[in-house]
């Protein structure tokens, strides 16, 4: 695995992902600043980390979606490298325009910060597939604007399509139909809110986010 | 030239801090507040040249998410 690991200005979860990374693959990934034009050569898995890129300007994700190196990103998603947007990331894709909807303040105003049940609905995909279909893990999630939104007919498309790849269990920040985590059409690049890369050792009490990267692992050694 | 652009939430989409704000003013003991929307005012200084069409096209690439936002562009023709 030849990962990139997208750090913007305000990124704060990029070491974490870099660690989780190396965890799971025994190499570290390339640490890629976000004014670079260009991955590194055979790049196979990029990483947008979570944080708070440019401060949360204008809106959470916007500005860094337009900043040099999202080109490079785009260009790599449209030729079927597996991009993985987590919370800020998930954020900077949908304001890119690599995933559909948008993520909101969240309904309760408040800022989460906890271990939040989830169901893999999805447990065919690239990122998904060490899961059983249905299963329950346990994952945290750390963000303000974290409510998904999409209009009723791109949710209807995205159940469809088996695109909703993951789902709270409860109710977390209000987003539409529960949705915590969005694959694009081709199943490449998925965007989600939970912090997979924060449950990966037994220090941090789940390690229901280490399949995740171990799945990634599988398809790409 | 200054140019004004508002920014607005598309009717339906949730709307938190409005109904936090509108909550807000009926604490105060403002009645007859039926809703509130919170948007966002983004002034430009343009040079002369710079057209409608090009405050536009910064509307969809950045100033506004046109998935759940609306823009309007406030100045043009107004001298």
């Amino acid at each position: 695995m030849t990962a990139a690991v997208i750090v913007f200005p305000g990124s704060n979860c990029d070491r974490d992902m870099a660690r989780a990374i190396e965890l799971v693959s025994g190499r570290a990934p390339h640490m890629v600043w976000h004014g670079d034009a260009e991955l590194p050569d055979g790049t196979d898995f990029i990483a947008l980390p979570g944080g708070f890129s440019y401060g949360d300007y204008l809106r959470s994700g916007a500005m860094a979606a337009r900043s040099p190196i999202m080109a490079a990103v785009v260009a790599a998603a449209r030729r079927g490298v597996p991009v993985l947007g987590v919370c800020n990331g998930f954020q900077v894709l949908t304001e890119a325009g690599l995933l559909p909807g948008a993520l909101m303040r969240n309904a309760g105003l408040n800022f989460v910060c906890r271990d939040v049940p989830l169901a893999v609905e999805n447990s065919q995909s690239l990122f998904t597939s060490r899961y059983a279909a249905y299963e329950e893990i346990s994952i945290p999630v750390a963000h303000h604007d974290g409510c998904f939104f999409a209009d009723d007919a791109t949710l209807d498309r995205l159940e469809d399509e088996g695109r909703v790849a993951l789902r709270y269990l409860d109710s977390v920040n209000g987003s539409a139909r529960q949705i915590a985590a969005v694959l694009n059409d081709a199943g490449n690049v998925l965007g989600m809110m939970p912090h997979p890369e924060r449950a990966v050792e037994d220090v941090h009490g789940s390690r229901d986010g280490l399949r995740l990267f171990e799945g990634l692992l599988n398809v790409l050694a | 030239m200054k140019v004004q652009v508002f920014v607005t939430l598309k009717p339906g989409v949730l709307d938190p801090q409005g109904r936090a704000i509108h909550h807000a003013l009926a604490g105060l003991g403002f009645a007859g507040v039926e809703d509130v929307r919170a948007g966002r005012f983004i002034e430009l200084e343009l040079a002369d040249g710079v057209s409608e069409v090009d405050v536009d096209k910064m509307c969809d690439q950045l100033l506004a998410n046109t998935v759940i936002e609306n823009y309007r562009i406030v100045g043009f023709g107004a001298g």
